[in-house]
């Protein structure tokens, strides 16, 4: 691999990572508070994209105002889906919860492509950035990757200071690590958990704006990809830890990259094989992740 | 000020809780004693709204607590010390202090409060910036119970303050308890170590598997032979 091919992967690495690291955040506030792996998660994103492309569609509006308003649709999204599926069933066992978000995910899947069609839609990416830069020594960077990596560390830089200096991040946390001992303290739980779902919503709806800016098209099943990997970096962190999800998602993100970039050509198509049996040997070894607690706690 | 009537509490088909009738009395410490199982700390997670009783009512100042969430009973001034401590570990002390001030309205005040806990535990104070999780046992059931006080409690609820501590600190805590008794906030102790208990509390129930088996001042059953030969180890 030359010098110039290896930068560009890493700024592709971490455009993807950033993409993960987006969707794995909101996987791991909501596991971190319910105990609930939530697939549909990777709808949230899905709809994100397409409430993006059909507000294009509608209004002549500038793209960054139509995605603010695909964002605040998963937002709406999300907090519909916890207050429809998740909030009946709270507190039943885990595997209840994770039939649930199945559930739950498939029926949004099939309703979308049944009112969106199954033919994949061409993504309104402005022009301005599905241009490439060139950084000289023949390094070129896509600007929807640096918009990418951009976007997403703002919103984790947000997303810190709101953990650790509002009442409200500082009573998440709080809740993730003892939900119980939350409530005794007169933590409103339904509050922490409506704020996990929409900000984990707020996340996968940029996350799917970008991902329909990467890749160009969005399709009703562009969720299910997407949420698989944020899972996988979410076990590779820790399940429910946030820091721990975005440590994986990079993890993942570079090496997705470098394993296409390195592996010989006819290996190439085995990329997800390596993925997955990576977080197998995780799971054998290390089940509890990079930062992960050994000792999970239940509401 | 609380009272407890005729509360039945189960987990499925499991009757924890068959029917306890108390009151807490303003000013008062009470103290509930028993062994393991006899439904203690489920009853004092009942009054604090994480179980709903199946039968009975829980009444305070007034209002039917089984009718509000947890956060709701906390802002109405009852607030717990629960069994184990269950600090948020991974939390500085200061933010799980300032977690237990979350309901309150009257912000202003908070520091003040800060000040007087530092006060009751001044160890709470150099240990400001660490993680809850790496104080010693003693230093998590202060944290744990002036994380409760920063929530201004009225009635204060306090699950097995002594479980697992040395007996210098155990000392400690019930000097503490004493103290706040003084001050005029008004508690219903729950303890496994019955002597402790009795020696600080007004009155006192001994509960037995799910149900009051005695209760009277905390001077005549500490003399009661039997209360001495079951759970003081005389």
């Amino acid at each position: 691999m030359s010098f110039s091919e290896f930068g560009q992967q890493f700024v592709n690495a971490l455009g993807l990572g950033s993409i993960y690291a987006l969707v794995a955040i909101g996987l791991a506030m909501v596991f971190g508070i319910l105990r609930l792996i939530n697939f549909a998660h990777g709808e949230v994103l899905m709809l994100g994209a397409f409430a993006t492309y059909y507000y294009a569609e509608w209004t002549s509006l500038p793209f960054l105002v139509v995605a603010v308003l695909g964002v605040l649709t998963t937002v709406a999204v999300g907090l519909l889906m916890e207050r429809v599926a998740y909030r009946p069933i709270r507190g039943a066992p885990d595997v209840a919860l994770l039939l649930t978000s199945l559930g739950v995910s498939i029926a949004v899947q099939n309703t979308a492509i049944l009112r969106f069609g199954e033919q994949p839609k061409k993504f309104p990416t402005p022009e301005a950035i599905e241009k490439q830069v060139d950084l000289g020594a023949n390094v070129q960077i896509s600007v929807t990757n640096i918009v990418t990596i951009g976007v997403a560390l703002s919103l984790m830089a947000l997303l810190t200071l709101f953990v650790t200096r509002t009442q409200l991040g500082i009573s998440m946390r709080a809740a993730a690590e003892n939900a119980m001992a939350a409530r005794l303290m007169g933590i409103n739980i339904n509050t922490v958990i409506v704020a996990a779902f929409a900000i984990g919503s707020a996340m996968a709806g940029v996350a799917g704006i970008l991902w329909g800016a990467r890749v160009g098209r969005i399709e009703p099943l562009m969720g299910f990809i997407p949420v698989l990997k944020a899972f996988v970096a979410t076990v590779i962190g820790g399940f429910g830890s946030i820091p721990g999800a975005v440590i994986g998602a990079y993890i993942l993100g570079f090496g997705e990259i470098y394993l296409v970039a390195l592996l010989p050509g006819d290996l190439t198509g085995y990329r997800d094989a390596f993925i997955f049996g990576a977080l197998i040997l995780i799971l054998l070894f290390r089940p509890q992740g990079i930062l992960g607690s050994t000792e999970p706690e239940k509401i | 000020m609380l009272t407890l009537e005729d509360v039945r509490i189960s987990y499925g088909a499991i009757q924890a809780v068959k029917g306890i009738s108390l009151n807490v009395g303003e000013r008062e410490l009470v103290a509930l004693v028993g062994s393991n199982g006899a439904g203690k700390t489920t009853t004092l997670r009942t009054i604090s709204g994480i179980f709903r009783p199946r039968t009975g009512r829980i009444v305070y100042e007034g209002r039917d607590l089984t009718k509000l969430a947890p956060h709701q009973i906390v802002a109405a001034g009852v607030v717990q010390a629960p069994e184990g401590r269950q600090i948020f570990g991974s939390l500085t002390v200061r933010e799980n202090l300032m977690l237990g001030a979350v309901s309150r309205r009257d912000r202003a005040a908070i520091p003040a409060d800060l000040e007087r806990v530092f006060d009751l535990f001044p160890v709470l104070k150099e240990r400001l910036g660490q993680a809850g999780g790496t104080l010693s046992g003693g230093e998590q059931q202060m944290l744990s119970i002036g994380r409760a006080l920063m929530a201004r409690p009225r009635l204060l609820l306090l699950d097995e303050p002594s479980l697992g501590l040395a007996p210098l600190i155990v000392a400690r805590i019930f000097d503490v308890i004493a103290r706040l008794k003084a001050e005029g906030v008004t508690i219903l102790l729950v303890e496994q170590n019955a002597r402790k208990a009795l020696e600080v509390a007004d009155r006192a129930y001994v509960l037995e598997t799910g149900l009051v088996a005695l209760s009277g001042s905390a001077r005549e059953l500490a003399a009661n032979p039997e209360i001495e030969r079951a759970y003081l180890g005389g």
